[in-house]
């Protein structure tokens, strides 16, 4: 939707000089709004903030003296009578993927300025958001109650519940900040705010940047901390 | 798409002047009072900061006769002085003070892209200053941990506000990384998206791009002490060994196990390092404008002073090791680290010859900003060659751990932008206020601070090469130390008392000036850049009146043959007046 106003029709050179003339013309770097050129600068220095915990996490788990708990008994769950490893993980993962897809559609439906659609889409996107962290509540009610504390646990190196605890309560945090905006911005688009402010529907996309952003920083998580 | 690009949004994005006392001055979300409230918090806290290192001073200099100083006390005025020069003055100053003063003012914006996120990063950056403030108040006082706030010692029984001021320490800090990126964010989409017409990238003044470039460092520096800070306060408060070693401390094992203090080194300088040249980026673009503008002449090589910003704020998150030599690396590790660091050297060799070459042959104004630019070069090339010294390995271990490294970083991180801090609010205290100041005062000022911060720090760097330790609460005997060594020590003390003593010229300046201080005209200095071309002076909410200006010129058309003035604004047609030197109009 940016092409009206990206001037494509300029001729630019081939390669980098092509690059900063096109930065350095007369006109906004990028050729979206505000806010969503500022959703992408703030979700560029969250990206650090994670990788700051992720690095950290892999240091201390190499430089830890102590064994490292085995991931897929830790996280394994009974289902049945048969021990299934990383079973609530998967399930997690799955709903947390699946909200990225509602949020698509929502977007989607924004633009199309279905704005009943893209409310429920919207609260769907919240609701999977929602059982996500109640899931992962869950998974910290039960590590916590085998013995796992943040300066501790039975399996292994103390590490393990530091930074577990630390990262996913980080990214949960990431995860329930979503949840309420989305809400907010879903019962805006409900009750006609948007409209009155020229029916624009960006803030959906840009919402919807962050809640993928969550997504994504999550796959790291999970390949970090549950398949390493 | 219902999108209309920023410059040809001119009457539709009126803003509605607030109107009563409230929202004007406290819970403003105008850019220049939010300047203002963020320049005179920074300057508050500044001299507090001030205050604890005369107070160290006192103690390093008449080590037996001032009882009141503890070694605690002394730990405490170290940590307390450097956190707070560092980021609660110079990163608020620079950034949050002049950011929001200069940036929508020089690109020509009414304001800020979201003010009021604009107003929180303010109201964020007060609490966090409260927080800090209070620790000074808690038991057992604020944290005596090294401004780098190293474990294990800033954790562990002995450091003086083990308890809370470190606590409080950690909080305030997470709190103003909170504050800055709400600035931040402003201050980076502001400059990208929300150009006047004609601004165009190549085109905007030094200072701008000094401050755009600092901004874009911090927002990816500050993650790294987050995560710090948090990590940290997680080994304090629910006892997790992150970067806590299994240790007796005091002859008790406090119960950490496996922790790695060395990763909370990485992740300091990894912010620290940029950090340095948050407070110095903005330094070097203000510094360029002032000298061009008191020389009257254009800035030599604009081109290659924003390619060495850039250059120089990429550089700086490759090189943070070289502040951990002294912590041992593999030595393929600290090859490569001197290899960066020393590469920043060329771009900064580069700013610095470009200034210097601006002035050559210019018609200099020794007014009272120009003589704190020039200063700053004096002090900023002396800062520069001793970080070749200590940018490799083999000089900076037996160095490191004296006052060589403390005159250095003095020289170049806190002189030299303290310096283009005062040219800078002396150049522009007739736009901010409307009022001039008194310039024999302020060259009083000038000439005070500039040859006592000589008198204080060049005598450091001989103190350092004859080996005298820094941080050390006092020396007792030593062998290896001439006793002349001492005599120094009380000379510098009282360079350091005069030079604070001198800072009351500025404020009664300041003072005078806001009270009996004559009207300035709207351009006093003659100079180009859109913040002096505004329709009200001092600019008023909203700054450009009805219509935003358009521009057709870069920066630094000064001396422009064959024009009536020896300046020609960067809003004047080109049609009305010679093109000049202008690079960035070309699209």
């Amino acid at each position: 939707m940016s092409e009206a106003i990206l001037d494509s029709g300029a001729t630019e050179a081939p390669g980098a000089k092509g690059l900063v003339d096109d930065w350095s013309r007369d006109k906004q770097v990028f050729g979206v709004p505000w806010g969503k050129a500022m959703m992408w600068i703030f979700l560029l220095s969250d990206t650090f903030i994670f990788s700051c915990f992720l690095v950290g996490y892999m240091s201390v788990r190499i430089a830890t003296t102590d064994p490292w708990p085995n991931p897929s008994e830790v996280f394994g769950l009974e289902a049945f009578g048969v021990q299934v490893p990383l079973l609530l993980i998967a399930i997690m993962t799955f709903v947390l993927i699946t909200s990225s897809g509602t949020m698509a559609l929502a977007v989607n439906m924004g633009y199309r300025k279905d704005r009943k659609k893209t409310f429920w889409l919207m609260v769907a996107t919240a609701l999977l958001g929602a059982t996500f962290v109640s899931m992962q509540a869950f998974e910290w009610s039960k590590l916590i109650s085998e013995g796992v504390r943040p300066w501790a646990n039975p399996f292994g190196a103390a590490q393990f519940g530091s930074s577990f605890f630390m990262i996913t309560g980080f990214h949960g945090m990431h995860v329930t900040a979503g949840v309420i905006y989305l809400l907010i911005v879903a019962f805006r688009v409900k009750n006609g705010y948007y409209e009155k402010r020229g029916g624009n529907y960006e803030i959906v996309e840009i919402a919807g940047l962050y809640w993928h952003f969550v997504d994504l920083v999550w796959v790291f998580i999970f390949a970090f901390f549950y398949l390493w | 798409m219902s999108y209309v690009a920023f410059a040809d949004r001119d009457h539709e994005h009126e803003h509605h002047d607030p109107d009563t006392f409230i929202t004007k001055y406290i819970w403003s979300q105008d850019h220049k009072v939010i300047a203002i409230q963020y320049g005179l918090t920074a300057i508050f806290v500044g001299l507090i900061a001030l205050g604890l290192s005369a107070m160290m001073r006192l103690q390093l200099g008449f080590p037996n006769d001032f009882h009141f100083i503890n070694p605690e006390n002394y730990y405490q005025f170290i940590t307390m002085h450097g956190m707070i020069m560092v980021i609660y003055l110079l990163t608020a100053l620079f950034l949050g003070g002049f950011g929001n003063y200069l940036i929508p003012l020089m690109c020509g914006s009414r304001d800020m892209v979201f003010p009021y996120m604009n107003m929180l990063s303010y109201w964020a950056y007060l609490l966090s200053v409260i927080v800090l403030v209070i620790s000074f108040f808690v038991p057992g006082g604020s944290t005596g941990a090294g401004w780098t706030l190293y474990p294990p010692q800033a954790i562990s029984a002995g450091t003086p506000g083990v308890d809370l001021g470190i606590l409080l320490m950690l909080v305030s800090l997470a709190i103003f990384i909170v504050a800055f990126t709400m600035g931040g964010l402003n201050y980076v989409t502001t400059v990208l998206q929300a150009r006047c017409k004609g601004m165009t990238l190549m085109r905007m003044p030094l200072s701008v791009w000094g401050i755009f470039i600092a901004t874009i460092l911090g927002l990816l520096a500050f993650p790294a002490l987050l995560v710090s800070a948090i990590m940290m306060l997680f080994d304090k408060t629910l006892h997790t060994s992150f970067f806590m070693p299994a240790i007796s401390s005091m002859g008790v094992d406090p119960g950490y196990t496996g922790g790695s203090p060395i990763l909370f080194q990485h992740l300091f300088w990894f912010f620290g390092h940029p950090e340095v040249y948050i407070v110095a980026l903005p330094a070097f673009g203000l510094v360029s404008d002032l000298l061009s503008t008191h020389a009257r002449k254009n800035i030599f090589g604009y081109r290659m002073m924003v390619w060495a910003i850039i250059a120089i704020g990429g550089l700086s998150f490759i090189v943070w090791a070289h502040h951990m030599y002294v912590s041992g690396m593999n030595p393929y590790f600290g090859f490569f680290f001197a290899t960066t660091t020393l590469i920043i050297a060329v771009p900064t060799a580069i700013k610095v010859y470009n200034w210097v070459l601006t002035l050559w042959e210019g018609n200099i104004h020794l007014r009272v900003p120009m003589l704190f630019a020039i200063g700053f070069i004096f002090t900023f090339i002396h800062g520069g060659l001793t970080g070749l010294f200590l940018g490799n390995v083999t000089i900076d271990l037996p160095l490191s751990d004296t006052y060589f490294v403390v005159a250095h970083f003095h020289m170049v991180m806190g002189v030299s932008p303290v310096l283009v801090v005062f040219g800078a609010i002396y150049h522009w205290w007739p736009k901010i206020t409307g009022k001039m100041y008194n310039e024999t005062l302020g060259k009083w000022h000038f000439w005070m601070t500039f040859l006592g911060t000589y008198a204080i720090y060049l005598p450091m760097h001989y103190l350092g090469f004859a080996g005298v330790p820094r941080r050390y609460f006092a020396m007792g005997n030593t062998d290896f130390l001439p006793a002349s060594a001492q005599d120094l020590n009380a000379a510098i003390t009282i360079s350091a008392l005069f030079v604070a003593a001198a800072q009351l010229l500025f404020f009664i300046n300041m003072i005078w000036s806001l009270v009996k201080g004559p009207k300035s005209d709207p351009n006093p200095w003659h100079a180009t850049t859109l913040e002096w071309q505004t329709p009200d002076h001092p600019p008023k909410h909203g700054n450009w009146g009805h219509h935003l200006p358009e521009v057709h010129r870069w920066a630094y058309d000064y001396s422009v043959p064959g024009y009536k003035d020896d300046f020609i604004p960067q809003n004047v047609p080109a049609d009305k007046a010679p093109a000049g030197r202008d690079h960035g109009g070309a699209h």
